[in-house]
C-alpha cells in the first residue's frame, strides 16, 4: 500500500508565520522520533518575519538518489523518495551537496542521511502527514487537487523547476500565484543582482507610519 | 516571612526549571500506547482538540484530533509539545514546607499535615484581623468548575471579600467594555464567520504567535477574496502579507478608532438603520468623533494620513466583516475605552450577528472565557451575576443553601490584593495557577509584598517562581490528571479528559480545597465527589443568569464537540453566534438583541487619552510587551519543556535599526533597558519589524530576564487591567555580559 495517487503536498510561503509546528511535530513523528526532517528559515529576520518551510519536494527523478554511490536511496512506486536505507548508506553526504532543494541531512552520529519521507508511515495508512496536519497556517497542505482548487483560488500548483540548465518536477507543489511560469533558480542570474535583503527598498512599516513621526524617531 | 529561603539558585537545582525533552518510552518507536484520550491543549483560549497517548500512567505524546471542529488536528508547537509537561523531574508528587536547612529551602512534608497547616493559619490570620484579612489569588487556567469552586471558598468558606485572578492581566477591559456596549461579555461570532467576511480588521493581536490556529481563519477568508487590515506596532507574521497595515503608535488606538467613525459619518458609512433599530448613543459619540479628522489622527496615533482614510473606506463600505482584537488593545490604562472605540466601529457598521458579520477579543487564557464567568473575579458571583446584587445574590446563596447576608461584599483586583498586603490588611494568601513575581507589572514591588506576608500557602505543580515564597505548597494537578470543562475563545464549552493520575501525594485542585474546607470545620457546601456533581451545581447556581449553562451537561458536550453558552435549557442547541434575530436573551425579553432591558447595544464616547507614562527626556523610548510563539504566560510549563526552549531560549530586545544605530546597538549585544522602576540586560535583536520610538520584549521569563521589572503597574479605572503594552524607557549598550549570564556559566 502506498500513498493515494490523488492526495498531493502543497506549500503556501505566503501563509507561513515561523512558528515551527511543523518543525515540533516532526519530531513527534515514529520513523523519525527525535529528529526534525523538516527545514523552516527566516528568510532574513532583520528585514521581515517571512519564513520557508521546506519539506522533500519528492522529485520525479531525485538528483540524490542519482548521485548515491551506493544506491541507498528509492523511490517508490507512489513517487515518495524514501530516507536513507540504513544498511547501504555510507554516509558520505553526495545527496546533501546535490539536492537542489537542500532537502538531505547528515546525522552524523548516526552514518545516516535522513530527510523528509512524507510520513509514509501515516500517508501510506490514510493519514496526512504531521506536519502538514498541524500547520496552523496551513501553509503545508495535503489533500486533492478538487480541494485546493475550491480553498485556494488565488494560487496554481507548481511543480516544475528550473535550476541552471537542470529542469525537476516534483511530486510536491509549490503554490504561486495564479499566471506566471516555472520557478527559475540561476546562480549567474544572481550575478547582477543587490544583496538578499538589500534590493527591498520599501520597509512596509515606515511605509505607513506618519512622516512627523518618522522625523521624530530619526 | 515569605522570603526565599534560600539562593535562588539553589532553588533552581532542586526544584528547576528544568528542560525536559524525549526519552525513554516517549522515543521508542515501537511504544504502542494504551489508549488515545480525547482532550484539549492546556495552554491558550483557542483550546484545540487533541488526543493524548498514554502508556503506563504516562502521556507518551500525541495524535492529532482531526475531528474537532474549532482546529481540525492543527496545533501549534506548545500543544505539539505538551506532553512533556507529564512525568517531569520538576513535578511537585509530595506537600512542601518551608525549610532553612532543606536542600532547595524546602522539606517534603505530609500532606495532610500541609492541609492542617494551612487551615490553622487561615483561622489564626482570619480570627485575629478579620476574614479580609486572608486573600485567594486563583487563575483562568483552571477547568471551570475548578474557577467555580474557587469562588466558592472565598466567598461561602473563608467569608473573605478578597479573591481575584489571573485574568486581570488578560481579558477583563475586553470584558467590561463588551458589557457596557452589549450587556454580555462573549465572543459575537463562531470563528467559521471570520472567513465569511469581506473584511478582516485586526487590532493588537498578534494571532500568529499568540493565537496561531486563528491565522488560517483569517487566510482563508483572504483566499475568499477578504482584505485583511492589520493595527500593531510591529510588523507581525499576520501583518507580513496584509492587505494594509497600520503601524499604530503603542497606546494611541482609541484615536485611531475614532478617527475612522469619523470617516464613516463624514462619507455616510453609518448603517442608519441598523443604528435607529439596535441602537443608541450614536449622536453623542458622533459628536465627539468631530474633533478626530484624519489630520489630528495621524498626528496622534503616528500612522499616515492616506492609510488611515484607505482604512475607513475598507471598512467603510464592507458589506460583512469581523473585527478581531486582543491584549495589544487591552493591556492599557484605558483599555476599556479602546474596546469600546473598536466596538463602535462595529456598531456603526451594523455588521454584527448575522453570518460573516463579527466581532470579538480573542481570550487568552486556556479557560479566559469559562474562567470570568462564574465567580472567581472579585465582583463576581457565578452565572456572570454580580456580587454587588441583591437578587443575584439571593440567588446564588438559595443555590449554596446559606443566607445571603452571609455572602461578603465585592472585593478587589489582583494588584490591589498586594497593595492591600502593603497597608496591612491583608496578612495571609493562598494561591493557586497564578505566578505573579513573573506576570504582574513592577514584579520587584510583588516580590517585597509577597515578603510582608505572615503566611502565603501556594497550589502548583510545579514550584514555580511566586511559590518560592510560600510556606507551604500544596501538590495540585495538571491539566491532564483532571476532567472538567473549559469555555474558549468562540464561547464553546468543551470537556477536558483525564488521561493520567496525579503522582504521589499530589492530587486534583478541587480535592485540595475541599480538604482545607474539611480541616476548617467548614465542609458543608464542599463534599462534591467528583468534578461532574461541581457542573451539576454550577449549572444550577448559573442557571437564568446571562452566562447561563444549565441546559449544558458532560453528555451533550460530548455528542455534539462543544456547547456554546447561552443554552438555558436541556433541549436548547446553544448559541454558536450572539445577537440573532430570536435568539435567547433573559435581559432583553423580546424587545431586541442586545442584552439591556430595551435591546439596543450602547455606543459609548471613547475618549482618547496619553498612556498612564509617556515618553519624555530622560525616558524616550517605548516599551511594550508580549508573547512569542513557544512559550506560554509566565512560562511556569513552557519553560520546563526543552524544544519550546530551545526555539526561543531567551527574551530579546526588539529594535529598530534606525533607533539601534543612534544609541550604538549592534544585534545581538548586550542591552540595558531601564525604566522609572526597574533594569534589565538583554540580548538586541535588531529588526526593521517595529516602530523606530519603540522597543519590544517577550515577559515569559523571571528575575533578571523579567520584562515586568520595568513595566508600569498603572491601571484601567474600569477593568483594573496594567498597562502592559506602554511604559517609558532608555536603552543602552551594556559595558559587558550581565551578572546573571556570568553566574549561570559558572554554574
Amino acid at each position: 500500500m502506498g500513498v493515494p495517487g490523488n492526495m498531493e503536498f502543497f506549500i503556501d510561503p505566503s501563509r507561513c508565520i515561523g512558528c515551527q509546528a511543523c518543525v515540533q511535530a516532526c519530531s513527534e513523528c515514529d520513523t523519525h522520533k527525535g529528529h526534525a526532517m523538516i527545514h523552516l528559515e527566516y528568510i532574513d529576520r532583520s528585514l521581515s518575519t517571512q519564513t520557508a518551510p521546506v519539506v522533500c519536494m519528492h522529485c520525479d527523478i531525485p538528483t540524490c538518489a542519482e548521485v548515491c554511490p551506493a544506491d541507498a536511496i528509492k523511490r517508490t512506486a507512489d513517487g515518495v523518495v524514501q530516507s536513507a536505507r540504513k544498511p547501504r548508506c555510507i554516509a558520505c553526504s553526495n545527496c546533501v551537496m546535490a539536492c537542489p532543494f537542500g532537502v538531505p541531512k547528515m546525522q552524523v552520529e548516526m552514518e545516516l542521511m535522513m530527510k523528509c519521507d512524507m510520513c509514509y508511515d501515516r500517508t501510506s495508512a490514510g493519514l496526512k502527514p504531521m506536519c502538514a496536519t498541524v500547520c496552523p497556517s496551513q501553509a503545508l497542505f495535503f489533500g486533492t487537487r478538487e480541494e485546493l482548487a475550491e480553498l485556494r483560488p488565488r494560487s496554481r500548483p507548481a511543480n516544475t523547476f528550473h535550476f541552471g540548465n537542470q529542469t525537476i518536477t516534483t511530486k510536491v507543489n509549490m503554490l504561486v500565484p495564479k499566471g506566471g511560469g516555472a520557478a527559475s533558480v540561476n546562480v549567474i542570474d544572481a550575478f547582477d543582482e543587490e544583496p538578499v535583503g538589500m534590493s527591498i527598498s520599501i520597509d512596509p512599516l515606515l511605509a505607513g507610519m506618519y512622516v512627523e513621526d518618522q522625523r521624530n524617531a530619526s | 516571612m515569605a522570603t526565599i529561603p534560600k539562593r535562588t539558585s539553589d532553588v533552581i537545582d532542586h526544584f528547576g526549571p528544568h528542560v525536559a525533552y524525549a526519552h525513554g518510552k516517549r522515543l521508542d518507536a515501537g511504544a504502542q500506547a494504551e489508549c488515545l484520550v480525547k482532550t484539549h491543549c492546556c495552554f491558550c483560549g483557542q483550546q484545540c482538540g487533541i488526543q493524548l497517548k498514554v502508556k503506563d500512567n504516562t502521556v507518551i505524546g500525541f495524535e492529532p484530533w482531526t475531528e474537532f471542529p474549532f482546529n481540525r488536528g492543527k496545533l501549534c508547537p506548545k500543544g505539539v509539545k505538551r506532553y512533556l509537561q507529564g512525568s517531569h523531574p520538576d513535578r511537585l508528587a509530595t506537600a512542601l514546607a518551608r525549610s532553612e536547612s532543606a536542600p532547595g529551602g524546602f522539606a517534603s512534608i505530609a500532606y495532610r499535615d500541609a492541609i492542617s497547616r494551612v487551615a490553622a493559619e487561615i483561622e489564626r490570620i482570619q480570627s485575629a484581623h478579620g476574614n479580609d484579612a486572608f486573600a485567594v489569588l486563583s487563575g483562568a487556567s483552571l477547568t471551570t468548575e475548578k474557577a467555580y469552586l474557587m469562588g466558592k471558598f472565598a466567598h461561602m468558606c473563608l467569608r473573605t471579600s478578597n479573591i481575584d485572578y489571573n485574568g486581570r492581566l488578560c481579558m477583563v477591559s475586553a470584558g467590561a467594555a463588551n458589557k457596557k456596549a452589549f450587556g454580555i461579555d462573549r465572543a459575537a461570532n463562531p470563528w467559521e464567520d471570520i472567513p465569511r467576511a469581506d473584511v478582516v480588521w485586526i487590532s493588537g493581536a498578534n494571532i500568529a504567535e499568540c493565537a496561531p490556529i486563528t491565522t488560517d481563519y483569517v487566510w482563508q477568508a483572504r483566499e475568499n477574496g477578504a482584505q485583511i487590515i492589520v493595527v500593531d506596532p510591529r510588523v507581525t507574521p499576520i501583518a507580513r502579507t496584509c492587505d494594509l497595515f497600520l503601524p499604530v503608535k503603542p497606546g494611541r488606538d482609541i484615536a485611531l478608532f475614532n478617527g475612522i467613525l469619523h470617516l464613516m459619518i463624514e462619507n455616510g458609512w453609518v448603517d442608519q438603520l441598523f443604528v435607529d433599530r439596535y441602537t443608541t448613543g450614536l449622536d453623542a459619540v458622533a459628536e465627539h468623533v468631530q474633533q478626530w479628522t484624519p489630520k489630528r489622527t495621524a498626528e496622534v496615533t503616528g500612522i499616515a494620513e492616506t492609510h488611515i482614510r484607505r482604512a475607513a473606506e475598507i471598512w467603510g463600505t464592507a458589506r460583512r466583516s469581523f473585527l478581531l482584537h486582543a491584549r495589544g488593545i487591552e493591556h492599557h490604562s484605558h483599555g476599556v475605552q479602546n474596546v469600546l472605540g473598536a466596538i463602535n466601529i462595529v456598531l456603526a457598521s451594523g455588521r454584527i450577528g448575522r453570518p460573516g458579520c463579527g466581532y470579538a477579543t480573542i481570550t487568552g487564557q486556556a479557560n479566559g472565557q469559562g474562567g470570568r464567568e462564574h465567580g472567581q473575579k472579585c465582583d463576581q458571583l457565578p452565572g456572570g451575576r454580580d456580587l454587588g446584587n441583591p437578587d443575584h445574590r439571593a440567588h446564588v446563596a438559595s443555590v449554596w443553601g446559606i443566607e445571603p447576608e452571609s455572602l461578603p461584599q465585592p472585593g478587589v483586583d489582583a494588584y490591589e490584593i498586594f497593595r492591600k498586603i502593603e497597608r496591612g490588611e491583608i496578612r495571609g494568601l493562598l494561591s493557586i495557577c497564578f505566578n505573579p513575581v513573573v506576570s504582574l507589572p513592577d514584579n520587584n514591588y510583588v516580590r517585597r509584598m509577597l515578603e510582608k506576608l505572615e503566611f502565603y500557602g501556594a497550589i502548583d505543580f510545579f514550584l514555580n517562581e511566586t511559590a518560592r515564597h510560600a510556606n507551604i505548597v500544596l501538590p495540585g494537578s495538571l491539566h491532564e490528571e483532571d476532567e472538567g470543562t473549559v469555555t474558549q475563545a468562540e464561547g464553546r464549552v468543551i470537556k477536558i479528559n483525564k488521561a493520567v493520575e496525579p503522582p504521589g501525594d499530589a492530587r486534583q485542585d478541587w480535592r485540595i480545597i475541599q480538604d482545607i474546607a474539611a480541616a476548617l470545620g467548614r465542609e458543608r457546601g464542599f463534599t462534591f465527589t467528583e468534578p461532574r456533581e461541581i457542573f451539576d451545581e454550577l449549572r444550577a447556581a448559573s442557571r437564568g443568569g446571562v452566562c447561563d449553562y444549565y441546559g449544558i451537561t458532560y453528555e451533550k458536550i460530548e455528542n455534539r464537540l462543544g456547547v456554546f453558552w447561552p443554552c438555558p435549557e436541556l433541549e436548547h442547541e446553544g448559541t454558536p453566534r450572539l445577537f440573532e434575530p430570536g435568539s435567547w436573551n433573559p435581559i432583553a425579553r423580546g424587545s431586541g438583541p442586545f442584552y439591556f432591558p430595551d435591546g439596543r447595544a450602547r455606543f459609548n464616547v471613547a475618549a482618547y487619552s496619553p498612556p498612564a507614562e509617556d515618553v519624555d527626556e530622560e525616558y524616550p523610548i517605548i516599551l511594550t510587551t508580549g508573547r512569542v510563539v513557544s512559550q506560554f504566560l509566565s512560562g511556569t510549563q513552557t519553560r520546563r519543556i526543552g524544544p519550546l526552549v530551545d526555539q526561543y531560549s531567551e527574551p530579546r530586545v526588539e529594535i529598530h535599526p534606525t533607533l539601534a544605530a543612534r544609541l550604538g546597538i549592534r544585534d545581538g549585544a548586550w542591552t540595558r533597558v531601564r525604566s522609572r522602576r526597574g533594569e534589565c540586560t538583554l540580548r538586541a535583536m535588531v529588526v526593521n519589524t517595529i516602530r523606530p520610538d519603540t522597543v519590544f520584549i517577550p515577559y515569559h521569563w523571571p528575575d533578571a530576564r523579567s520584562a515586568n521589572q520595568l513595566t508600569i503597574a498603572a491601571q484601567d479605572p474600569i477593568s483594573k487591567i496594567p498597562e502592559y503594552k506602554v511604559c517609558a524607557v532608555r536603552l543602552c549598550p551594556a559595558e559587558s555580559e550581565p551578572a546573571y549570564v556570568r553566574e549561570e556559566t559558572k554554574r
